[in-house]
């Protein structure tokens, strides 16, 4: 390892940043993959690998992936909800790897929602 | 760096090691590539997480799910269910005492959530191993920070103003110390750091420095800078922590390899260096001198203090020592400014430097309470506040008798006191002191004579032998104290008690003697009641004293309700019971050697102590 200079201590933090937004549930985006036993059977694995591939590729450092159970509406699985900070959840249904493409590259990587993937903006009450 | 996304933070402290995290951990990796989820989950090996009592645990980010009191045998289940199928699992969750609801995340609940985190800030956060993960939480920018925009005397004004004050006990202010360091005569100076802790019960030091060696050497390297003249560095720690000792040597290398030790630090000149120096667990060795002596390799005894240690310490050199944890909050107060550290706890430092507490502390909250563990709490807090809302309270519905602080040598502290802030000068005033943050909570089945002697015979035991008053006075106190409990007390015992006592705080070398009567002391001022009952009646009211009580079956009790289930008899190892099934069975005082099995065993509550 080589000596460090003062400005290589936010490289190496820039670096760790995904790792570190992870593990302190921040990040600027967050996508959830419904991964109940209709979502596993519709394919929501695919579907979450392929956004994990899409963020390594594009070497995003603020986006966190994660999962959750059934979100109720198994007839339309797989589905997500993609959440950017300061803004109602949006569940996209039915996906497939081509839909998650395109989600991934106009709602995550430019903030543009996806008109016709998605279902629902919000969430449920909770009482 | 690769995309995940779960990481399981494992717990990989001292208390978890010892409770097979290595095993769950290992579990987890098996059972994650079986279900080939490894490019998607990251384990990463943390340090204490402070939830002792709940170890071994794991927190699984990015929701913050803490699970609890793992086996082997749960993992495949939690594998399946929460990493597979997004479930977390409610069974393996914290569920506070008395509720019936788990709490899933570690944010909400109570032990952490009531808790301030300077000292312990990347305590679970990161890998002890890899000082990446210390620089990616904003690590070594205080050190660059110090180095590039501040001036040596604007660092120790910086310290002098947070009001930061000495965490192993003495709470001296930190950056009072430093300046009369700095302003010492001597050409060569040195810094150490004090991870000798020795206090039964105490594991704050042992726990940073395995969470987070480097905000420890970090501390080290801004404070040689500011002393100035200060190229080496020691670590004392005590041989009895082996993975403290693992974890810093594996910080001190890289640090070494990013050239944060050694020569012409971040190019701005400066050189210095930190080597570990291994105590053998000597409890005098925690005191300045005696711990200097060590490192030089004579006996480890302390030394009248006419000259401090800042003066002439280590080979006679000025030597600036601080404990871990007040090292630990150097660089926070560098990167985020004395004002906000001075904004947290009590009094005024602006005028005068012992003028209040300020920052934090971390404690060990052990004994009689649910929540047993590592807190970290604003300076002010209420005693209570630390049992009862971050503790969880006493277990099984038990009334709370006293609290000790400050470890062995520290005071007990009643009930009515309770509402007491913690701050350096409001322990002193009731008798017991901040210490190095052990925190021993007692109940009504503790005797706080037994208590006393048993703390006693820790201190008289550790006592180096040096001067009289400690080596004899402590011994002697003993003797009162074991005659006590024996049932062989006398009226006057107590008088003789305090006038030793009193005798051997004021004539000591130095602290250790100086303190070591606190918990009798204590204990006479506010629980003067048990004493006297264990001398006038030789009796012992909270059944502990052995030779003071005896076990008594109530025979209608041990016929109507238990039918002479004849479990105690048969369990009894001096055949001190009579009596045979579906008959009332009785004791027999003289044979009875009163170990209590039969008081456990018995599920009637026929036995009781009287």
């Amino acid at each position: 390892m080589a000596k460090l200079k003062i400005e290589d201590l936010d490289k190496i933090a820039e670096e760790a940043k995904r790792k570190m937004n992870l593990r302190e549930g921040s990040g600027k985006i967050k996508i959830t993959v419904h991964m109940g036993t209709c979502g596993i059977s519709a394919g929501a694995r695919n579907i979450m690998t392929t956004f994990l591939n899409e963020i390594d590729s594009n070497k995003l450092q603020d986006v966190i992936v994660t999962t959750t159970g059934c979100a109720g509406l198994c007839s339309h699985e797989p589905m997500i909800t993609v959440e950017l900070v300061g803004q109602a959840p949006v569940k996209y249904i039915d996906l497939n790897e081509k839909k998650v493409k395109k989600i991934f590259s106009d709602h995550v990587l430019k903030g543009k929602l996806v008109q016709e993937y998605a279902y629902a903006i919000g969430s449920e009450r909770i009482l | 760096m690769k995309a995940y996304r779960i990481q399981i933070m494992v717990c990989t402290g001292t208390g978890c090691v010892s409770n097979h995290a290595f095993d769950i951990r290992d579990a987890l990796e098996k059972e994650i590539a079986k279900r080939n989820l490894q490019n998607e989950t990251e384990i990463v090996n943390t340090g204490c997480n402070g939830f002792c009592g709940a170890g071994p645990l794991i927190v699984v980010q990015p929701e913050g799910i803490f699970y609890q009191l793992l086996k082997v045998t749960d993992i495949p289940h939690l594998v399946e269910e929460h990493f597979l199928k997004g479930r977390p699992v409610k069974k393996l969750m914290y569920t506070p005492p008395k509720e019936k609801t788990p709490i899933p995340k570690m944010s909400e609940i109570p032990f952490f959530a009531d808790q301030t985190l300077i000292a312990l800030r990347n305590r679970g956060m990161i890998d002890p191993e890899n000082i990446d993960d210390y620089i990616a939480r904003g690590g070594y920018k205080a050190l660059a920070k110090a180095l590039t925009s501040m001036t040596p005397n604007e660092i120790i004004n910086e310290i002098k103003s947070s009001g930061l004050r000495g965490r192993g006990g003495g709470g001296f202010p930190t950056g009072v110390k430093w300046e009369t360091c700095k302003h010492a005569h001597g050409d060569t100076k040195y810094v150490i750091c004090n991870a000798d802790e020795g206090d039964p019960g105490a594991f704050m030091d042992r726990s940073i420095i395995e969470g987070d060696p480097h905000s420890v050497i970090e501390g080290m390297i801004i404070g040689a800078y500011a002393i100035e003249n200060v190229h080496q560095g020691y670590i004392y720690v005590r041989m009895q922590y082996p993975l403290a000792i693992q974890r810093f040597e594996i910080a001190l290398r890289q640090a070494n390899e990013y050239g944060l030790l050694g020569k012409n630090i971040f190019d701005k000149g400066f050189d210095f260096d930190i080597e570990i120096r291994r105590g053998a667990g000597a409890f005098v060795c925690g005191e300045s001198t005696a711990l200097m002596a060590s490192i030089e390799g004579k006996v480890g005894e302390p030394r009248a203090k006419y000259v401090h240690t800042v003066e002439k310490g280590l080979w006679n050199q000025p030597t600036c020592l601080n404990n871990v944890e007040t090292w630990a909050n150097v660089p926070q107060i560098i990167i985020r400014g004395a004002k906000w550290f001075s904004s947290i706890g009590t009094g005024d430092v602006s005028v005068d430097a012992w003028g209040g507490s300020k920052g934090t502390k971390v404690f060990s909250l052990a004994g009689k309470v649910n929540n047993t563990g590592l807190v970290e709490v604003p300076m002010g807090i209420s005693l209570r506040d630390i049992i009862y809302k971050i503790g969880g309270g006493i277990p099984r519905n038990k009334k709370f008798k006293a609290v000790q602080t400050g470890g062995p040598s520290g005071g007990f502290i009643p009930e009515s006191l309770l509402d007491l802030p913690v701050d350096y000068e409001e322990l002193s005033k009731v008798g017991s002191m901040m210490g190095s943050g052990g925190m021993l909570v007692t109940d009504e089945e503790n005797c706080m004579v037994d208590l006393a002697k048993y703390f006693l015979s820790f201190t008289q035991d550790e006592s180096c032998g040096k001067c009289i008053p400690c080596r004899e006075g402590t011994k002697r106190m003993l003797d009162i104290l074991e005659r006590i409990t024996m049932g062989e007390g006398k009226e006057e015992d107590l008088l003789y008690l305090e006038e030793l006592s009193n005798m051997v705080v004021e004539s000591s070398l130095c602290a250790l003697g100086g303190s070591a009567p606190n918990p009798v002391l204590t204990t006479l001022k506010y629980f003067r009641d048990e004493y006297e009952i264990h001398v006038k009646e030789k009796k012992c009211p909270a059944g502990v004293c052995k030779p003071l009580i005896n076990y008594v079956i109530d025979e209608n009790v041990c016929i109507q309700v238990g039918h002479g289930c004849d479990i105690c008899r048969k369990q009894c190892p001096d055949n001190a019971i009579m009596g045979e099934i579906k008959k009332s069975h009785y004791i027999d005082t003289k044979k009875c050697g009163k170990c209590g099995i039969c008081y456990d065993v018995c599920k009637f509550n026929a036995i009781h102590i009287e």
